[in-house]
C-alpha cells in the first residue's frame, strides 16, 4: 500500500503489521464497491429514505441581519440520527455488509458516531461495541442511552482522559484481536489509510449538496465555507465540494477550549507540531519527546490531539485555514443560534458559528458565508447548562 | 559489542533456543528497572527486549499499558532510557533489541536517534507501528548507524509478504502467535507450529515467537516448533505488578520464573 492514502507527505498506515493484511482487503472492498450501480443505488436509498438526504441548505437571516452579511446554514443536524455521522455509518455499514462482516465495532467522542453506528447496527443486523471514553460515557450520557437501545453494548474505556483518543486505542486493540468477523467503522477522516480517503467520500454529499444548493438559492458560489474540525469529518465533506472553485474561502475552526496553553485546548492545527499517532502522519498535539498530549474541550466530538491528514495538506498548502475557538465563545454562539433561529447547534458545530459570528461587522453586507451545522444540540443542553452555572462563560 | 548472529549461533550450536524477557525501561522506577533487569540476565536471559514507554501503545494489552504509565510517572524518558541501557549493557554484554512506537523516534529524528542508540548499546529496533511498506523510514538510518532491523509477522500474514519480510529483518523475525494485542494468555495459540514451520521454510534469519507465552511448557512447544528464541513479556512485566513497592520479592519471582523457562529450555 505504500505512498497510497497520503496527501502530500500526511496520512499513510503507520500500524501494526496484524492490521495490514485487514486495512488491504477493506481498501480493496472500498473500491471494488464504492462506485459499483448496485451499492451506490443502496446507499442512495438509505441516505434519501432513511437519513433524510438532502438536508437543507438555510438561509439563517436573524443570523445575517445580527452579523452583517448572509449566512447560509448547511443543515445536517436535520438528519436522522442528528448529525453528520449518519453519511458514514450507512456507507462503512453497507461496506461492512457487502464484505461479509457481520460485526461492528467504532469509537465515540460525542457520542454521535457512536450512535450513527449503533442505528446502522440495528438497520443492518449487525452485533455492535461502541467504545466510549468514560469521561464522554459521562457527559454525552443521553447518546449512551440511545446506543442501548439500538441494541449496542457500549464499553467504557478507563486510559488517559477517557475521552476520544483514548476509545480509538481500545478500539484497535479490539480489532488486532477480531480482525477476520468485526469491521471497524472509523467516525472521522483520520486514522490509517484507507480511513481518510472512506470517510471523506461518504461525506462528500456534504459539499455537493452545499455548493448546488448555494447555486440555485443564490445564484452564485459563497464566499466562505466553514465547517468545526475534529478528526475533520464534517469539514473535509463540505469542503471536498468546492476545493476546486479557487476563489472560495475555505476555513477549518478547531477546539480553543479553555485557553492555547498546553493541555488546555485541542487546537491541533493551530498548535500542534508533524507526528505519528492511529496510523497517520499528522499535526498532533504531543510534548518535545512525542508523547501525546492531554487535550480540552466543551464539546467531546473535537477533544482529540491529531487530526485528519487531508486537513494537514490543505493548511500547508494554504488551501484551507483554520483558526480555534475557545469555549466562552462556543457557547455564546451556541446560545445565540438558540435565541435568532430557534435551532440548537451541537457544541462541535457551535465552534464553526462562534467563528462566523467573530466576523460580525468585518463582511460586505452581501458575502455568502455557507457553515456547516454538523449536528444538533439536543445531546449538549445539559452541559451548556452546566458550565454556564459554573460560570465558565459570561451568561 | 555481541551481535545477534555470534548468540544466535552458539545457541543453534547448542540446540537450545534463547530465553528472552521483555521489559519496559524504567517500570516501575529507574534503579528498581535496572535492579530487575540485571537479575534477568542473572537468570539466564540470552538477549533483552526493552520497550521505552509512548503515551497510546495500540500494540499493547493492560499489562503492559500499565508498565508504561508507571515508568512514564516515575520520569523515564527517551534520553534517559539510552542512559539505562548503557548501563545494562556496562554490567554485562547481552544482546539488547528496543521495542518503540514511531513517533518517539520521529520526534528524536531517526538518524540522530538510530546512531545514539547504538552508541548506547541497542543492537536492533523494533517500531511497532512501522510496517515494511514503510520500513525504508527507519531501516536506511538503522542499518548506517550499526543497528539490526527486527520486524513483526502476524498469523495473518501471507506468504508472499513474509518472504519480504524476512528479507527486510537483519536482526531476527518477531513472530506474534496470535490475532491480537500483548498480554498473558492461558493457552499457547494452535498457530504458532504452522507459523514458525513457514518462517523457518523462507528465511534463515533468526526467529524469535512473543506474545501471550506464559508458562514453561509453552516455551518447549514454542522452541520444539523450530523457534530460535521465545519472548516473554506480560507475564514478566506482570510479576513487577504483583510486587510493587517490593523489589526483592520482585526480582526472587522474576528471577525463579525465568529461571525455571531457562531450564524447560534446556538450559
Ligand atoms: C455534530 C458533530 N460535529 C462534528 C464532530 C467532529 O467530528 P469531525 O471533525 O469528524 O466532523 C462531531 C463528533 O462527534 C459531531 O458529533
Amino acid at each position: 500500500m505504500k505512498n497510497r492514502g497520503r496527501f502530500g507527505d500526511f496520512g499513510g498506515f503507520y500500524v501494526p503489521e496484524v492490521l495490514i493484511p485487514v486495512l488491504e482487503e477493506l481498501e480493496a472492498a472500498f473500491y471494488r464497491y464504492y462506485e459499483d450501480p448496485r451499492f451506490v443505488a443502496a446507499l442512495g436509498l438509505l441516505l434519501r429514505d432513511y437519513a433524510g438526504r438532502p438536508s437543507p441548505l438555510y438561509h439563517a437571516k436573524r443570523l445575517s441581519e445580527h452579523v452583517g452579511f448572509q449566512v447560509y446554514l448547511k443543515r445536517e443536524d436535520c438528519l436522522h440520527g442528528g448529525a453528520h455521522k449518519v453519511n458514514n455509518t450507512l456507507g462503512q455499514g453497507l461496506l461492512a455488509r457487502y464484505m461479509g462482516k457481520t460485526k461492528l465495532i467504532a469509537e465515540t467522542g460525542a457520542g454521535q458516531h457512536g450512535l450513527g453506528t449503533a442505528m446502522v447496527g440495528a438497520l443492518l443486523g449487525m452485533e455492535t461495541k461502541i467504545f466510549m471514553g468514560v469521561t464522554d460515557i459521562e457527559r454525552q450520557s443521553v447518546n449512551v442511552h440511545k446506543m442501548r437501545l439500538h441494541g449496542a453494548q457500549v464499553i467504557g474505556v478507563e486510559g488517559g482522559t477517557g475521552t476520544l483518543k483514548d476509545a480509538i486505542n481500545d478500539a484497535l486493540r479490539y480489532w488486532t484481536g477480531h480482525v477476520t468477523d468485526t469491521f471497524y467503522l472509523f467516525g472521522s477522516a483520520c486514522g490509517p489509510h484507507p480511513y481518510p480517503t472512506i470517510v471523506r467520500h461518504f461525506q462528500s454529499c456534504i459539499g455537493a449538496e452545499a455548493r448546488r444548493q448555494c447555486l440555485e438559492q443564490c445564484g452564485r458560489l459563497p464566499d466562505t465555507v466553514v465547517a468545526c474540525v475534529g478528526g475533520g469529518s464534517n469539514a473535509i465533506g463540505m469542503f471536498s465540494g468546492f476545493l476546486a472553485d479557487e476563489g472560495v474561502k475555505l476555513v477549518g475552526v478547531e477546539a480553543g477550549g479553555r485557553s492555547l496553553a498546553q493541555g488546555r485546548h485541542a487546537a491541533t492545527l493551530v498548535a500542534g507540531r508533524v507526528g505519528v499517532l492511529h496510523g497517520a502522519k499528522a499535526y498532533l498535539l504531543q510534548d518535545e519527546e512525542g508523547q501525546v498530549h492531554e487535550t480540552e474541550s466543551v464539546s467531546a466530538g473535537l477533544d482529540y490531539p491529531a487530526v485528519g491528514p487531508e486537513h494537514c495538506y490543505l493548511k500547508d498548502t494554504g488551501r484551507a485555514q483554520y483558526v480555534a475557538a475557545g469555549d466562552e465563545a462556543v457557547l455564546d454562539a451556541f446560545e445565540a443560534l438558540a435565541k435568532l433561529e430557534g435551532i440548537l447547534p451541537a457544541l462541535e458545530s457551535s465552534h464553526a458559528l462562534a467563528y462566523v459570528m467573530g466576523l460580525k461587522g468585518r463582511l460586505d453586507g452581501d458575502a455568502i458565508v455557507v457553515v456547516n451545522l454538523s449536528g444538533r444540540g439536543d445531546k449538549d443542553v445539559g452541559i451548556v447548562e452546566k458550565c454556564r452555572r459554573d460560570n465558565l462563560g459570561q451568561a | 559489542m555481541k551481535s545477534y548472529r555470534e548468540v544466535f549461533g552458539q545457541l543453534r550450536r547448542e540446540g537450545r533456543a534463547a530465553l528472552i524477557p521483555f521489559f519496559v525501561i524504567g517500570d516501575p522506577d529507574f534503579e528498581t528497572s535496572l535492579g530487575v533487569v540485571k537479575a534477568a540476565v542473572d537468570a539466564g536471559a540470552d538477549v533483552l527486549e526493552l520497550g521505552i514507554a509512548f503515551s497510546d501503545p495500540i500494540a499493547d494489552g493492560p499489562t503492559i499499558q500499565k508498565a508504561g504509565i508507571r515508568a512514564m510517572r516515575a520520569g523515564m524518558t527517551v534520553a534517559r532510557a539510552l542512559e539505562f541501557i548503557g548501563r545494562v549493557k556496562a554490567y554485562k554484554d547481552v544482546p539488547i533489541g528496543l521495542l518503540m512506537y514511531y513517533n518517539l523516534v520521529y520526534q528524536y529524528g531517526v538518524e540522530r536517534f538510530c546512531v545514539n542508540a547504538h552508541a548506547a548499546g541497542v543492537n536492533s529496533i523494533l517500531v511497532a507501528d512501522l510496517s515494511i511498506d514503510d520500513a525504508d523510514e527507519v531501516a536506511g538510518p538503522a542499518r548506517k548507524a550499526g543497528l539490526d532491523t527486527v520486524f513483526m509477522v502476524t498469523p495473518n500474514t501471507a506468504e508472499q509478504r513474509m518472504t519480504r519480510i524476512a528479507a527486510a529483518t537483519t536482526g531476527f523475525v518477531y513472530t506474534v502467535s496470535v490475532l491480537g494485542v500483548t498480554g498473558s494468555r492461558d493457552e499457547l495459540s494452535g498457530q504458532v507450529e504452522g507459523l514458525v514451520g513457514r518462517l523457518k521454510r523462507l528465511t534463515d534469519v533468526p526467529v524469535c515467537v512473543g506474545f501471550g507465552i506464559s508458562r514453561p511448557e509453552h516455551a518447549v512447544a514454542v522452541a520444539r516448533a523450530g523457534a530460535d528464541g521465545v519472548i516473554i513479556g506480560s507475564k514478566v512485566v506482570s510479576m513487577i505488578e504483583q510486587n510493587l513497592g517490593a523489589p526483592g520479592a520482585m526480582k526472587e519471582a522474576i528471577t525463579g520464573f525465568l529461571g525455571d523457562i531457562r531450564v524447560a529450555l534446556g538450559g
